[in-house]
């Protein structure tokens, strides 16, 4: 039996390559439309960049908030982009997504958004995104691989102030934590503040790039970097997917 | 019973008593209703209630009640000094400013002009899909334009007392038209359903090529959604056409069974209007309020990021949004101890990137 696959996001690692941001248009589903965001957090300041993908909550604000009922969810917990007949291209889902994920395309009066690359996972095949991270900011298996070799820890519970979305995506957070708590106060600027609290964005190049993620040490058991000549690399077959 | 489907049953019911109104009184309380197709009247008032009950229970969902209230208001408001009363008591007012506002009727008619009749959009989308669409569109259009008086009794044939062969038109009672049955405008009239039929093949030929050739079509598509309404409109069309084949070719043979199986699939698809992918055509009414809506936020406030200061929507789209929001159950206010903060007031762009600094903080990089 194997074991289910799943979406792992770690935006610590990005390295800002755009390699995710090609790969996703050409997923057969999205139309030659990349739907990742990449965004820089505060180009002025530093190259921190934030990959992000559609997380797929367990129930969907931007569904619920759609007039036109154009946003379903199956039964895997995907949350699919708009359908082509109903959608109004209002934008109520563009701005309620709390993760700001959803996309509106202006000339196709369309919202179109990422759908974890239906057409191959779907028939067991991983994301394009993930399928071309090479920092593994993105990664698609299993549960196991992510505990056996990585330090972070997987959770699926977002805290926005009162609310609380699950999600079907993980995102890699510290080792205790059991959630993602948001914390906006530090991040915006407040009256009296002389910085722009955007700037608290890292300056320097992601750890994935460094050797803090990378140093053979501070990965348990083996070798899981790729980089190195030993025979040891569990990744390559999750790759090869 | 909830109160939703209280107002959609009352909503169901009221739009089949009309359409039940309108045949008697259409058909001179029933005397030019022929009754050999009593099968599609009765398919067309189950049809009329159930579209009626699942238009307004769907209307009365908090996003699509606030965005059908805002249209009604923004059509309707004169000037914006005047100020619009809100859509309801948890509805914020619209803003106010001292000029006419720059939405209405003819916003509300290049709406239609463009969303319903040329389908714009969709050719945007991509141009074989929007022929696809309009010939699907526009053949059902036409057959149902030309079928629901016929079965309604709101038009009838009769011939000339004494020549058979001129026609005169009959339309709710009174006469409108005369011709020849040898006439060019005879080969028209009699055959306009053919030529709906052959427009919608054309239609549903191009659907079947790209519901088998696109990748991310086959991916998502589903029965139910997807398939069934191309099968069920193919089998109105093909045994339409039987029917012509067997009166013009085949002296009437099978034309019994075939006037039998083309009621059944008519009604069939009435019957699916309402429960399948076709209730779109209802549900894009909602797109002229939409209209409406961005058209008035382009000229009334901005909203402004929260974060980053950028103009990220216009401040009623935000404010009705927060109203949704709490409507829905869903509570996305933040209580820190420098002051209140709504997420709906960041943009969507700040929050990736608070996600991905929060993230950060949690694992110390």
């Amino acid at each position: 039996m194997t074991s289910e696959l799943e979406f792992f996001i770690d935006p610590s690692r990005c390295i800002g390559c755009q390699a995710c941001v090609q790969a996703c248009a050409e997923c057969g589903t999205h139309r030659g439309v990349p739907m990742i965001h990449l965004d820089y957090v505060h180009r002025p300041t530093g190259v921190q960049t934030a990959p992000v993908v559609c997380m797929h909550c367990e129930d969907p604000t931007c569904a619920r908030v759609c007039p036109a009922d154009a946003i379903k969810q199956d039964d895997e917990g995907i949350v699919h982009s708009a359908a082509k007949p109903r959608c109004v291209a209002c934008s109520n889902c563009v701005l309620a997504c709390p993760f700001g994920v959803p996309k509106m395309k202006v000339d196709f009066d369309l919202m179109m958004k990422c759908d974890m690359c239906y057409d191959r996972t779907s028939v067991g095949k991983k994301p394009m995104c993930a399928t071309v991270c090479p920092s593994g900011a993105l990664y698609y298996g299993t549960r196991e691989y992510v505990a056996e070799f990585r330090r972070e820890t997987p959770v699926n519970e977002f805290r926005f102030g009162r609310e609380t979305v699950r999600t079907k995506v993980n995102m890699m957070t510290a080792p205790q934590m059991k959630a993602l708590p948001f914390d906006v106060a530090d991040f915006l600027p407040w009256e009296g503040q002389d910085f722009d609290p955007l700037s608290l964005a890292r300056a320097g190049a992601p750890d994935a790039a460094s050797s803090s993620v990378w140093d053979e040490e501070s990965l348990p058991g083996t070798c899981g970097s790729g980089n190195c000549a030993c025979k040891q690399q569990p990744e390559a077959a999750a790759i090869a997917n | 019973m909830n109160e939703r489907n209280h107002l959609g049953l009352i909503g169901g019911a009221a739009l089949a008593l009309a359409v039940a109104g309108g045949i008697w009184l259409g058909s001179h309380g029933l005397r030019h209703f022929d009754p050999a197709v009593i099968g599609y009247a009765l398919g067309t008032l189950l049809a009329a209630f159930a579209v009626g009950y699942r238009f307004v229970t769907w209307a009365q969902r908090p996003p699509s009640r606030m965005y059908f209230r805002r249209g009604l208001q923004l059509l309707l408001s004169r000037k914006q000094s005047t100020g619009v009363a809100p859509a309801s008591a948890t509805t914020p007012p619209l803003h106010h400013s001292t000029t006419p506002p720059p939405y209405g009727a003819g916003t509300l008619g290049h709406a239609l002009a463009t969303k319903f009749v040329t389908q714009d959009f969709i050719r945007r989308r991509s141009p074989l899909r929007w022929v696809m669409h309009v010939c699907l569109s526009g053949g059902c259009t036409l057959a149902f334009a030309i079928t629901f008086p016929l079965v309604f009794g709101w038009v009838h044939f009769e011939s000339l007392p004494g020549n058979a062969e001129i026609y005169t038109v009959k339309a709710l009672g009174l006469a409108v038209d005369q011709f020849s049955v040898h006439s060019a405008k005879a080969f028209v009239m009699f055959n306009l359903l053919n030529f709906s039929a052959v427009i919608v093949l054309v239609g549903l030929v191009l659907a079947a090529y790209r519901r088998v050739t696109d990748a991310g079509e086959l991916a998502t598509q589903k029965f139910f959604e997807d398939i069934l309404p191309l099968l069920l409109i193919f089998a109105v069309t093909v045994t339409g056409l039987a029917l012509t084949v067997s009166y013009k070719f085949m002296a009437g043979r099978g034309h019994g069974l075939w006037a039998l199986v083309h009621m059944v699939s008519v009604v069939a698809l009435l019957l699916y209007i309402p429960f399948g992918k076709l209730f779109h055509i209802f549900q894009r009414t909602c797109s002229l309020s939409v209209s409406l809506y961005k058209k008035a936020g382009q000229h009334g406030p901005r909203a402004h990021c929260r974060a980053c200061g950028e103009d990220y929507a216009s401040q009623m789209h935000v404010d009705d949004l927060k109203v949704v929001l709490d409507q829905l159950g869903f509570d996305y206010r933040f209580a820190t101890a420098r002051g209140r903060v709504h997420y709906q007031d960041i943009c969507p762009a700040c929050r990736r990137r608070l996600l991905a600094l929060n993230q950060g903080r949690s694992i110390g990089r």
